[in-house]
């Protein structure tokens, strides 16, 4: 759980700024210079069982949890995006959360990206969502359910973001097709550590693209990552003597994926009804060592491990503004080590379950900008099945958003 | 003799002038942007259509299909106003093709040359999904065709110089059959002069602004908003009072919230083409003004 703090007075600072540019350039300008997009999301949350949320077979990092219980807030982002000049564009996001009591402020995104090298060329660089995948590049708030799907959970903590460079190309071929590389600092979940001075990760992608006729349209990525982690922490591990032990990692890490996107919408018109279907898997090897800091002598263990895991959805807007969606989600691992009894403790032992959720949702539009959803899942992610509950707004200000395929 | 001669030097004429292979590519947001540049275009000219007249411009999606498209494209024609704001900003980003980036040559939004209504006086979405530039629907007046094709034709030339001669002929052409056929529908659409109609969206305000056609109401609540049945009995009684002489629609709008109006007050409804596709018959934007009086004229009997 690594992030970066900023104070409160930034907060509200950034927030000044927003209103100043907002209301300066709105009556006077096609557009806002910069574009500021402001998301809000509230939720509700209800689980049937308090134990602690685990994932067996998998050391957890970065954001993944279930989310809070009762009224909470989620993911409140303000976004600034321009064009820098002529050869530049840039784009900041900040995410506003709460977290045991304060007001933190996390840099999601920023970053530059070229405008004009052309032939097709595009160079990215700072603080980006990896385009690994589908979903990984998508914001929180234009997701389909409340929250990421397991084997996101599980491999990524939520999301591959990361600080660096990136590549990419879009091949002039009738057929879209773009082939993109990545490297990055490793610095957070799940590579942690920054290994090799800061330049820690690597990511390479291709996707292809098109439509079938004028009512249906497809994507299918392929994606690897790559990092050398130097001591990875992950969640905590508590005894009742009152050490807290943390399970690190060192070691190889790959993780290999492949993503596929149907959408169909009558004559290509989303507006009266659209389905899509979206299916990812992803399956990562490790080699290396786990320590558990905080052990007095240190325990360690060789570990070799593969995680797997895959999710099936679909969403179908039968009418306009309602929406319908089921999501079924499963995860496998397979760890081995010389020492079982540190493996158990660092969350490695699968314990002879196989995690798996089923999730519906049903979601109103009242408009392009809010959105009010009722979300409810049967999660089998460890023995003790739960039964969630998520009732989320989610609304946008500001700038037009992007209708991303 | 002399007609051999003839014959030949207008043969040889039509080799010299006449087109190589196309060697310009559009992509064209709309299929009326496609249709204008074919007319000037012609032979020269490799236009696509990103939408169909069954698609809401305004919900369009950056499909891959399109990235490829707009990846190699020499000049992009939209209407601009902020119509494409959700889709177009993106394939442009996504393109990695310099040509056709906003302030280039190879980028040309119409409604950005002709005088724009509706601009709003406020720009807050309480008031629905307002276009902060104005209503962006500019090819439903032909008047504003007229200048559109001028400026795009100033922009076919600077991309390809060695085409202007051809452009300009093209664009005479045009230009004089469209003077004509202006003439011929200010003719044919006297009767609708001063009439009242409903519209579905805002879709039709140049349209009814060049034949001097009152919009009576809008079945959507607010701009982008769909009709809920308190609007719908609202504009029941609003209609009572002052009627309307019928409910109009493009193809991509649901017809449902028109009809159920229409069972009330026996308003006929049309469905008018909007754009090039709109029906079998509308095969360019001659056909498109023709049909569309056709089916207002015919509503009103």
């Amino acid at each position: 759980m690594k992030k970066n703090f900023i104070t409160l007075p930034v907060i509200i600072g950034g927030f000044s700024f927003a209103c100043f540019y907002a209301t300066a350039f709105a009556a006077s300008q096609a557009s806002f210079n910069p574009d500021i997009t402001l998301t809000l999301d509230g939720r509700y949350g209800s689980y049937s069982n308090d134990s602690e949320y685990e994932l067996p077979g998998f050391m957890l990092g970065g954001e993944a949890s279930r989310g809070e219980q009762g009224f909470n807030l989620g993911h409140n982002e303000l976004s600034f995006s321009s064009n820098v000049d002529d050869m530049l564009f840039g784009k900041l996001t900040t995410v506003v959360a709460e977290h045991e009591g304060e007001t933190e402020v996390e840099l999601e995104e920023a970053y530059i990206e070229t405008l004009s090298i052309g032939d097709g060329f595009t160079i990215k660089a700072g603080r980006f969502y990896s385009d690994i995948g589908y979903m990984n590049n998508q914001h929180p708030h234009a997701w389909d359910f409340t929250d990421a799907s397991l084997v996101y959970r599980g491999l990524f903590g939520g999301q591959l973001i990361d600080d660096g460079l990136q590549f990419s190309w879009l091949v002039p071929t009738q057929t879209y097709f773009k082939l993109g590389i990545e490297a990055t600092r490793g610095g957070r979940f799940p590579a942690g550590g920054a290994a090799n001075d800061g330049n820690g990760a690597y990511a390479v992608f291709a996707k292809f693209g098109g439509d079938v006729g004028v009512s249906h349209a497809w994507q299918l990525g392929f994606s690897h990552w790559r990092a050398d982690i130097e001591n990875r922490a992950s969640a905590t591990h508590e005894h009742g003597t009152g050490v807290i032990e943390v399970p690190t990692y060192s070691g190889e890490s790959s993780v290999n994926g492949i993503d596929f996107v149907w959408k169909w919408a009558p004559n290509g018109n989303n507006r009266e009804q659209n389905l899509k279907i979206q299916t990812e898997y992803f399956v990562r090897d490790e080699e290396g060592m786990v320590e558990l800091d905080g052990s007095s002598p240190l325990e360690s263990t060789t570990y070799l491990g593969e995680q797997s895991g895959w999710y099936l959805q679909s969403v179908y807007q039968f009418i306009p503004r309602w929406r319908v969606g089921y999501r079924y989600d499963r995860l496998d691992s397979d760890n081995q080590g010389s020492d079982s009894a540190v493996l158990i403790e660092a969350g490695l032992d699968n314990e002879g379950h196989t995690p798996e959720r089923s999730t519906l949702m049903l979601d109103y539009s009242h408009s392009e900008y809010s959105r009010i959803r009722l979300q409810v899942s049967k999660d089998d992610s460890y023995e003790d099945s739960d039964t969630l509950m998520f009732i989320q707004y989610i609304v946008t200000m500001g700038a037009h958003g992007a209708h991303r395929f | 003799m002399k007609n051999m001669i003839q014959l030949f030097s207008v043969l040889f004429f039509l080799l010299m002038t006449s087109p190589v292979l196309a060697s310009i590519y559009v992509f064209a947001c709309e299929p009326e942007w496609a249709s204008l540049v074919d007319e000037l275009g012609g032979e020269r000219v490799n236009s696509y259509a990103a939408t169909t007249a069954y698609q809401d411009p305004h919900h369009i999606e950056a499909r891959p299909s399109l990235i490829a498209k707009i990846r190699r494209a020499d000049l992009v024609v939209c209407s601009g106003a902020e119509l494409e704001s959700g889709w177009l900003p993106l394939l442009l980003r996504q393109a990695g093709n310099n040509k056709i980036k906003p302030g280039k040559i190879g980028y040309f939004e119409a409604a950005s040359v002709v005088e724009r209504l509706d601009i709003p006086v406020n720009l807050d979405r309480s008031s629905g999904d307002v276009h902060a530039s104005g209503n962006p629907h500019v090819h439903l007046d032909p008047r504003r065709i007229q200048t559109i094709a001028e400026f795009l034709l100033k922009r076919l030339s600077e991309i390809d110089p060695p085409g202007s001669a051809y452009y300009k002929q093209r664009f005479n052409d045009f230009s004089q059959r469209w003077q004509q056929a202006i003439k011929q529908w200010q003719l044919q659409a006297l009767p609708l002069k001063g009439q009242r109609i409903v519209v579905h969206h805002r879709d039709w305000v140049y349209l009814f602004d060049w034949l001097g056609i009152e919009i009576a109401a809008a079945l959507e609540p607010k701009p982008g908003l769909p009709a809920t049945p308190g609007h719908l009995s609202m504009l029941t009684k609003t209609l009572t009072t002052e009627p309307a002489k019928m409910i109009v629609h493009t193809p991509y709008q649901n017809p449902r919230a028109a009809k159920r109006l229409s069972q009330i007050t026996n308003m006929p409804v049309v469905e008018l083409p909007y754009t090039i596709g709109g029906t079998e018959q509308v095969n360019n934007l001659f056909d498109l003004f023709t049909v569309s009086l056709e089916k207002l004229n015919g509503a009103l009997k």
